[in-house]
């Protein structure tokens, strides 16, 4: 509150002796407003950061470029893997024909995790009957209006590393 | 349509269905008494508005808190991690604080006010159980955070129920959740002290507080002596309430003073295998019967004594809790001082006790 005092006795120097009385109490509570306003903002930010922390924590997570997932190359032809890449649920999978692709597993829609479908090789959302290509990610029917974000993917002895592409 | 007149329409519009102007009124023809104590008025005011501001930054607590086996690892998260957890959590332990002394010094200004005399009875009585409650908050509050004061805090505590002959055993399980202090004691001191007490504290509160609007500020007897042209008194609307939020500013500034400038700290994780530390000692508001036991102890050994103490802290708090029916007012409108005496003593003992009980931390 040191700041209120202060900007009172400004107003008090500030205010011309003539026609002061109406100008210097227009000031004083121009001033009061102020600090009152500077009070609040006080009080409300360290909540606002306080509530805010776990934001925070997830967006330093999603600054995450590429993940290794160990052991990840003998995953078995026609299955998944699901991981978090960051924060966001991912899919890693391994075709019939043996390629690789790695998206994202949040439906475009209304944000439901999608399920690989191995039998019609393909992506679908429980929710709302979204369906996506299992190998490019393309909103193929239903309501997804974009289609699933890609990843590069490569493939070694010791895992398979999934990187933004 | 001005911003004015679609004020007063708004106004008008409210009004009709909900009488804002009736209250207003009724408002208007409010007074508060002043003269020489009108001071003490402030502190119920200042205790109100201090457990508002522990509801506040309990609801925050309980954003990231997490009670049983979890409950040190959440709140070292809220302390080190969090932004600002450090703030919320020193802000609610300090608040506690502030609000049990606010507390004790409006009881004492309403003691010797004998504010507590028809019609005010009941007033008092629920202010007696408010400040029943609000103990059972701290001591509940206090476990926590799961670290080692808090768990010897709730060992220690819990021996005074498990004192009670026959039952008391008994009553101590209950509370503990076990033979010893855990993860089901702090859950069940959670259930306490975030729903239970709450939940009779409020309308307890209310109660309170309607009883204060209905009966109005007691004037100290020196006051209700003097002829009725001689009182004086300022209307409740805006002036006292005025000065009352200015009261509360004072409050919310000194305790975030307090609360920044001396943050709460949090021990080593509770540990049933390491020892107690050396001088650890209970809260102040709990150091007069604890070293009213102590003393007591060491004139009467064993459990004698913790009888004996547990006879003597019931029999002076009911003495205390129902002054209202034995210091009546006299109809000679004579002075009893008895009562004076008593609260005198009461307040000298507490403040003895807990000065010979710091002085003798080692």
């Amino acid at each position: 509150m040191s700041d209120h005092v202060v900007l009172i006795e400004d107003s008090r120097i500030a205010a011309p002796e003539d026609d002061g009385e109406r100008l210097s109490r227009r000031f004083f509570l121009g001033a009061a407003g102020a600090a009152g306003i500077l009070y609040t903002a006080a009080l409300a930010y360290p909540i606002y950061r306080y509530l805010a922390s776990p934001e925070e924590m997830a967006l330093s997570a999603t600054a995450v470029t590429e993940v290794t997932l160990k052991d990840a190359q003998k995953l078995p032809l026609g299955s998944v893997l699901m991981f978090k890449f960051g924060t966001a649920p991912t899919m890693l999978i391994h075709h019939e024909d043996g390629r690789w692709v790695a998206m994202t597993a949040v439906c475009t829609h209304l944000g439901c995790t999608v399920q690989y479908e191995p039998q019609a090789d393909r992506i679908h959302c429980a929710c709302h009957g979204g369906v996506y290509n299992a190998y490019t990610g393309a909103n193929v029917s239903g309501p997804p209006p974009k289609p699933l974000k890609l990843f590069k993917v490569a493939v070694n002895d010791t895992g398979v590393e999934v990187s933004r592409a | 349509m001005t911003s004015k007149t679609l004020t007063t329409s708004v106004y008008d519009w409210v009004d009709e269905r909900l009488g804002l102007s009736e209250l207003a009124a009724f408002a208007r023809h409010k007074t508060v008494p002043v003269h020489a104590q009108s001071f003490w008025y402030y502190w119920g005011g200042i205790s109100l508005f201090l457990f508002l501001l522990q509801c506040f930054t309990g609801v925050l607590l309980l954003v990231y808190y997490r009670p049983g086996a979890e409950a040190y690892e959440s709140v070292r998260q809220i302390t080190f991690v969090m932004h600002f957890g450090w703030l919320i959590r020193s802000a609610h332990a300090w608040a506690a604080n502030l609000f049990i002394l606010a507390i004790l010094v409006h009881m004492f200004s309403v003691y010797f006010m004998k504010a507590y005399r028809k019609p005010r009875e009941f007033g008092w009585l629920s202010g007696m159980a408010l400040l029943g409650i609000a103990s059972i908050f701290g001591f509940s509050g206090y476990l926590l955070p799961m670290d080692e004061l808090s768990y010897f805090a709730t060992k220690v505590g819990l021996e005074i129920p498990a004192a009670i002959p026959w039952i008391g055993p008994a009553i101590a399980n209950m509370l503990r959740g076990g033979p010893e202090v855990g993860e089901f004691t702090v859950q069940r001191f959670f259930a306490l002290h975030v729903v239970v007490l709450p939940a009779l504290f409020l309308p307890l509160l209310a109660f309170h507080l309607w009883l204060v609007q209905r009966y109005g500020n007691a004037a100290p007897p020196s006051e209700e002596a003097k002829p009725v042209a001689e009182r004086k008194s300022i209307p409740f609307m805006p002036n006292f309430i005025r000065k009352d939020l200015a009261m509360w500013l004072i409050s919310l500034n000194v305790l975030a003073l307090l609360a920044s400038v001396f943050p709460w700290s949090l021990g080593h994780q509770a540990d049933s295998l390491v020892p107690a530390p050396a001088g650890i000692h209970p809260e102040w508001y709990f150091m007069s019967p604890f070293e009213m036991l102590k003393l007591l102890g060491n004139v009467l050994p064993g459990t004698s004594g913790e009888i004996a103490g547990l006879l003597l802290f019931t029999l002076g708090i009911a003495l205390w809790v129902f002054i209202p029916f034995y210091d009546i007012k006299k109809p000679t409108g004579q002075r009893a001082r008895a009562a004076h005496y008593f609260g005198l003593i009461a307040v000298f003992a507490l403040l003895a006790t807990t000065v010979i009980g710091y002085w003798t931390i080692r």
